[in-house]
């Protein structure tokens, strides 16, 4: 699947007109992000020093990344030490090269495999597939995604969101002759039947890593599941892959963001399950991969360090900024086209994907400030959208829309000024119009002309954000 | 322990410090934080306020918990197994499941007397153990560290302390010494660095289990049990 989703192929403005008007979609989002944040608030109101607690974790984070080939060394020597394989891969091809390797040399065919985003953004399941493996995955909605024929997720960490019961009976029924009812737990434990056996049968397991600690060289996972503790615990042999930056130095600062992470994540002091494994079995255990193999995954992380951009690998993947973005709450999870949506997606999605393919995904923001807000390891979220706009518009400077620079020109200008703004985005559909032809802007005036012969250019969204918040508001609940 | 390999670091870290504009560092002082927000926790809490936030804690995540003393410990551990439909019961090999909870006579003699089937984990059985695990109703562990905060219990594993027991059956006991309770995981990851340093090895395996196994990916409704255990009972044992 790599980075980009299967809805990459249409271009944004049609991904998030076909979204718009998804109103299940659009009321399972609200719905879900509206009970995330409310409990969310709850426990942070608990606490009473949240903004100490977002002071530590950026400290954390900041510290970490300035420091990360020291920490990276110290976590690799001591994984060694544990008897485990570490392998640094610096993008995509080399991972999967390496995990392919892995699994060929054990002869293994079932692959079981619990949440991780790294994996995704390689393509991973598609490489083992290709070499005839059976993966599957574990994590209750990304199976249900996996068996409607590799639906993409919506929401990092619901990523079912976009799909309701009836519509999961279906998919069971198709796909594993379920004839039960669609109830949440009888879908469950249809799941739970299914995924038991894949795990006892499986020859590797692959699981992702939330933190890893330098220290002592173990990985730290989080659900709610258990399903990564059984993917861990019953093959013969186990990978872990993760991106280069999800690294501690020790197991009082893993700590520290577990908490931030699962209150974040799903407004929970801490997930059903958290587990740090170190180390492949040790003499005479029985359960616990026999082989333990670490994945290390630069992939364009490194481009990204020593850059303006460099905060958002203080990233630790809780989706907050995703579940209080007023324009993923309108548009979900599809409409961004890449596997890590909402304001972290904007930010990210250009970097590791390049700008050539996700110059609008930067202008899917109001640049309220609202993720920057939330951010429990306060990454300037919304700062570096508005710098990914510049970029868009540096980059283009030749054959840019000139549409895009006005709509720049009417957010820079007028974003402290609601009615300049309002006034400014309007225009910008009227005087474009004249151009377009279902939806697209076909004929080009001057330097446009080049641009459209190859590429047609969306035409801006007719009914703003604004407008359709205004209207809609009140039918939302 | 064989050493394992490390294949392609240097390329790699190299390019990292290059990029942050400097060469590779050998050495680097322990970071000293300026927030620390964790310490305010449940300062200088009592035992009884820990246990009683505790309670409420785990009881808030879908865990039935119940207070006993050591003296009745195996009465409450019976009752415990029998509202679970009874066995088959898998446990740990360990000794202070006699030494300290008294259980050895129910474990061993009045639970198989009823035909209550009791494994006890046997690291020289290899697989079977695993098989039991996943046919086995019920399960008995022992809490290390108990985080009053969240309703957590730490469990080490080790040879004669099997991972996948406190995963493959449905149900899961967990005793909890009233003296393990801690404010929160703060505490846990300063034992297991001291445990580092006093040149111990951390388990290859450490879960902070806190309820039940649960989802919310359908329609975010809570459904509880799907992977691992569907109810938890902690046993806290108040004069342990």
């Amino acid at each position: 699947m790599a980075i980009k989703t299967k809805f990459a192929e249409d271009q944004f403005k049609i991904r998030v007109e076909k979204k718009i008007n998804d109103a299940f979609m659009r009321g399972a989002v609200a719905n879900a992000t509206d009970t995330i944040n409310g409990r969310k608030r709850q426990l942070i109101f608990e606490m009473g020093n949240w903004e100490d607690w977002r002071s530590h974790g950026e400290e954390i984070r900041h510290h970490v990344l300035e420091n990360l080939d020291y920490y990276l060394f110290q976590f690799s020597e001591n994984v060694a030490k544990n008897g485990g394989h570490v392998f640094f891969a610096k993008d995509a091809a080399e991972a999967n090269r390496y995990i392919k390797e892995v699994v060929q040399k054990k002869n293994a065919k079932k692959i079981i495999k619990a949440k991780s985003m790294v994996t995704e953004e390689i393509g991973m399941n598609d490489s083992l597939e290709e070499i005839g493996c059976e993966v599957v995955e574990s994590d209750l909605g990304e199976y249900i995604l996996q068996l409607d024929d590799k639906d993409p997720p919506s929401h990092i960490v619901v990523p079912t969101l976009h799909k309701n019961k009836d519509q999961m009976r279906a998919v069971f029924k198709r796909k594993l002759n379920y004839e039960g009812t669609s109830k949440p737990e009888e879908l469950a434990l249809m799941a739970r039947k299914v995924l038991r056996k894949k795990f006892l049968e499986a020859d590797v397991g692959v699981i992702g890593c939330n933190f890893a600690i330098a220290e002592t060289g173990s990985t730290t996972l989080v659900t709610n599941e258990g399903n990564a503790d059984l993917v861990a615990d019953l093959p013969e042999t186990l990978i872990v892959c993760m991106g280069m930056e999800r690294i501690v130095p020790t197991f009082e600062e893993m700590e520290v963001l577990v908490g931030l992470l699962t209150r974040s994540a799903v407004g929970q002091k801490l997930t059903s399950y958290v587990t740090n494994l170190t180390g492949p079995r040790r003499e005479g255990e029985v359960d616990g991969p026999e082989e333990f193999h670490v994945v290390i995954v630069d992939n364009g992380r490194s481009d990204i360090l020593g850059t303006e951009f460099q905060p958002v690998l203080q990233c630790i993947r809780c989706a907050a900024c995703i579940n209080i973005c007023p324009v993923y709450r309108h548009i979900g999870g599809h409409a961004y086209g890449s596997i890590y949506p909402g304001p972290i997606g904007i930010v990210l999605t250009p970097l590791l994907d390049g700008y050539e393919d996700n110059e609008e995904l930067p202008y899917a923001s109001t640049l309220c400030g609202a993720c920057t807000e939330v951010c429990p390891v306060k990454i300037p979220l919304h700062e570096l959208i508005r710098r990914h706009r510049d970029i868009v518009v540096e980059r283009g400077s030749k054959k840019a829309p000139f549409m895009e620079k006005m709509m720049m020109k009417a957010i820079s200008t007028g974003i402290s000024n609601p009615s300049l703004y309002n006034m400014a985005s309007r225009m910008a559909f009227s005087a474009v119009k004249p151009l377009t032809s279902d939806g697209k802007i076909t004929k080009g005036i001057g330097p446009l002309k080049e641009w459209t012969d190859s590429k047609n250019l969306p035409r801006p969204n007719k009914e703003r954000f604004r407008d359709w918040f205004k209207k809609h508001k009140g039918g939302a609940r | 322990m064989q050493q394992g390999t490390i294949q392609n670091r240097d390329a790699f870290l190299d390019t990292i410090a290059r990029k942050l504009g400097r060469s590779r560092l050998a050495s680097l002082e322990a970071p000293r934080w300026k927030h620390h927000p964790q310490e305010e926790f449940m300062k200088g809490a009592s035992p009884d306020e820990l246990l009683a936030a505790f309670k409420q804690n785990a009881a808030g995540v879908n865990c039935e918990v119940t207070v006993t003393t050591k003296a009745e410990v195996p009465q409450t551990v019976y009752g415990s197994i029998k509202n679970f439909g009874g066995g088959p019961v898998i446990t740990w090999k360990d000794a202070r499941f006699e030494e300290w909870f008294g259980l050895g006579k129910l474990l061993k003699e009045q639970l198989p007397g009823e035909n209550i089937d009791v494994f006890e984990w046997d690291y020289t059985l290899g697989q079977q153990n695993i098989e039991r695990a996943n046919t086995a109703k019920c399960s008995i562990t022992i809490s290390e560290i108990t985080l009053a905060e969240s309703g957590t219990a730490v469990v080490f594993c080790d040879k004669d302390r099997g991972r996948t027991i406190n995963f493959l059956p449905e149900n899961s006991i967990i005793l909890v010494p009233k003296s393990s309770i801690v404010p929160r995981m703060t505490q846990a990851a300063r034992k297991i660095r001291e445990m580092v340093k006093n040149g111990q090895p951390v388990p290859s395996c450490i879960n902070y289990i806190t309820g039940p196994s649960k989802s919310s990916d359908i329609e975010m409704k809570l459904v509880v049990g799907v992977h691992g255990p569907v109810r938890v009972n902690f046993i806290v044992v108040e004069d342990l």
